[in-house]
């Protein structure tokens, strides 16, 4: 007959294996969960209206804002998300993100000198979105835009941010200046 | 009191705990560690407590809802009773908390504590300001208010930067594509469950160690740590001249504890409580983002770094630091504890106290960023428009209605992003003006597209009246002999 305190040992030691394999089981799921605001979310080509054309006019920028395709009911206002439409002329636009290519901190349009000024840390930006001075490394972030139907639209799901892969390969929902 | 003594009893029978908290308590300290340095410690414990229950009581009433927190937060300002001061004492409490931990952290260093055997109490210790600095900024997150929303667009913009993993990494930070919902509700769990627990667990092992390894002797000049002897040296000194930590030693804890909670409830009271300032509503951009004052040097900071190197600096600044920290116990365990014997340690307070105290103060004066109404809010003063020409003055109106007063002062009024004008005639002649104007340059943008040649010619007029009156303007010789001789 076998030893029963090794075979006690053997017990404990097959009870750690199989809580082991129940954790494995169990860390899938909460990986998955943990993941979740990395995947791609569901809504993320759709296209965003930002109005009627009429509202944009020729030569100006304005401000516009849309709801963010991807919603939580908990959002309130922080899905509306602002940005600065330029229209060149009838057909050609820039719609540029609000956040400067800096730290993200909202950028204001000033008509009468033809800039953007952020308050954060002084970033400069041209009319066109270009950089003119400060801290930006890059011009501002310019969303896709189509016009159909008297409308205009864009492609927007995410914050832009700064980082080397973003939105710099024209495929992304934004591109660069 | 017999009742008393008899229900202890009862219960230390059973708990059988009596014993050795008194000798925790009674534990031998050496005589001179009864003192007004060694109480910080017990000071930031003291604090963190008191955030536990202000935080506590606070959560009786937060909504951590991206559509509701910043309503909740007025109604507690407002309509709760005490709901003002408790959020008062919460963030005055983390304030304090934060500088108690960095004083904590100088005292120790200086009286070179973390020399052997404390290096892990040191290491802990690293992890707690750091656990501190996270529950400072996730506080501040929690306000959510337009700071806290522009504050995540920074956050989330400098953690993109990182190769490989940013664009994750904000995902993650966010907890989803935008600012939102999900991000509020992941930074209450960490602010509320995550970092608080592990602030309990690590102060808990650092007490610990303090208990096991004793309080750090007070340094005398000449008194060499060394591996092999210290662990006798440190017994001898604290049975031969030891005293009981209580009471002995406690009281100046005590006192010391109770006047910051003081000045925390006087602050609370006198002060009121931190914002919330306007709701986060991203379509609301007439702001101007600032976070909290433990993190106005990093502000600053992000102003000041020359763009081509701020990702890097960004990137490995901290992990340097944060090296140098880990390594310290390591690489200095042994050797003199005083200060005074020292010099590189002084002198090496003294410089980063220098640096991070010199940007915190820009941090709260941001010269760097253009004060956006400056150009219809502040007026030019009279005195340098008065005795113009009809010229000048245009070149006045044109100089507030292009916004150059949003980033260059006159009279001490407007931006100060570039330099002030009051004396510029002095430093440039007109033709250094007009080419500064039109093409830019040093950090200016170029205005040659914005300005017709009639509103240049009107700007540098004006910007040539600005001088003292007994000094002429600056003027090019060679253009004065042309002028004057032909060419």
């Amino acid at each position: 007959m076998a030893d029963p305190i090794s075979r006690r040992s053997a017990l404990a030691r097959i009870g750690l294996i199989f809580n082991g394999v129940v954790a494995a089981v169990l860390a899938v799921p909460v990986v998955k969960y943990l993941k979740s605001p990395t995947r791609k979310p569901a809504k993320a080509d759709d296209w965003i209206s930002l109005g009627p054309l009429s509202q944009f006019p020729v030569g100006e920028t304005r401000m516009a804002a849309f709801r963010n395709p991807v919603v939580n009911p908990s959002d309130g206002k922080t899905a509306d998300i602002p940005c600065w439409v330029r229209r060149v002329d009838e057909r050609k636009f820039q719609v540029f993100a609000i956040n400067c290519a800096h730290l993200g901190c909202p950028v204001r349009w000033f008509a009468q000198s033809n800039l953007f000024l952020c308050p954060c840390h002084g970033g400069a930006y041209y009319a066109d979105g270009s950089r003119a001075s400060g801290p930006p490394e890059r011009g501002l972030f310019e969303y896709v835009y189509r016009i159909e139907g008297n409308e205009l639209w864009i492609q927007a799901q995410e914050m832009p941010t700064p980082g080397p892969t973003a939105y710099n390969d024209g495929k992304r929902h934004l591109k660069c200046v | 009191m017999r009742l008393v003594g008899r229900v202890s009893r009862w219960f230390d029978d059973r708990f059988q705990l009596g014993a050795s908290i008194k000798a925790t308590m009674e534990h031998p300290v050496p005589r001179r560690t009864a003192s007004w340095f060694y109480v910080f410690g017990s000071a930031a414990m003291t604090v963190f407590a008191l955030q536990l229950v202000t935080g506590i009581l606070l959560a009786f009433q937060y909504v951590p809802s991206a559509g509701e927190a910043w309503n909740g937060l007025q109604a507690l300002n407002q309509q709760v009773s005490s709901g003002w001061f408790i959020r008062a004492l919460h963030g005055w409490g983390s304030n304090f908390m934060v500088a108690i931990v960095l004083v904590h952290m100088v005292q120790v260093f200086l009286f070179g504590a973390h020399k052997f055997p404390r290096e892990l109490t040191w290491l802990i210790g690293v992890f707690l300001l750091l656990f501190t600095l996270g529950m400072a900024f996730s506080g501040q997150i929690l306000r959510f208010d337009q700071d806290a929303y522009w504050g995540l667009g920074i956050g989330a913009s400098i953690a993109s930067r990182i190769p490989l993993i940013g664009q994750t990494l904000v995902k993650l930070l966010l907890g989803g594509p935008i600012i939102a919902g999900a991000t509020l509700a992941r930074f209450f769990a960490l602010h509320v469950f995550v970092v608080p627990a592990l602030l309990i667990l690590f102060v808990s092992l650092h007490v610990i160690l303090v208990l096991k390894l004793g309080i750090n002797d007070w340094p005398m000049p000449g008194r060499i740590v060394r591996r092999s002897t210290y662990l006798q040296e440190y017994k001898e000194l604290t049975h031969r001249d030891g005293i009981p930590f209580v009471p002995s030693a406690v009281g100046k804890d005590i006192i010391f504890s109770g006047a910051i909670l003081l000045a925390i409830a006087a602050c609370a009271f006198f002060f009121g409580p931190f914002g919330p300032k306007g709701p986060p509503d991203p379509t609301i951009i007439q702001t101007a983002p600032r976070p909290d004052f433990f993190f106005l040097w990093l502000y600053a900071l992000l102003s000041y770094l020359p763009p081509s190197a701020e990702t890097p600096i960004l990137i490995i600044g901290p992990a340097i630091g944060l090296a140098v920290l880990f390594a310290l116990p390591f690489i200095s365990g042994e050797g003199e504890k005083s200060w005074k014997r020292r010099p590189i340690a002084v002198l090496t307070i003294i410089l980063v106290v220098g640096i991070f105290g010199s940007l915190t103060k820009l941090g709260l004066h941001t010269p760097w960023s253009p004060k956006m109404d400056a150009w219809s809010g502040e007026p030019i003063p009279e005195k340098m428009l008065a005795d113009r020409t009809p010229l000048e003055r245009q070149g006045a109106l044109v100089f507030k209605a292009k916004q150059c007063h949003n980033c260059h002062a006159l009279g001490g009024t407007g931006g100060e992003r570039g330099p002030a004008l009051d004396v510029v005639a002095v430093r440039l002649t007109k033709d250094q003006l007009i080419r500064q104007v039109i093409q830019g340059g040093g950090n200016m943008p170029a205005y040659g597209k914005n300005l017709s040649p009639a509103e240049t010619a009107a700007l540098v007029a004006f910007m040539e009246t600005l001088h003292p009156p007994g000094q002429a303007p600056a003027i090019d010789a060679s253009q004065v002999a042309v002028d004057k001789h032909g060419p």
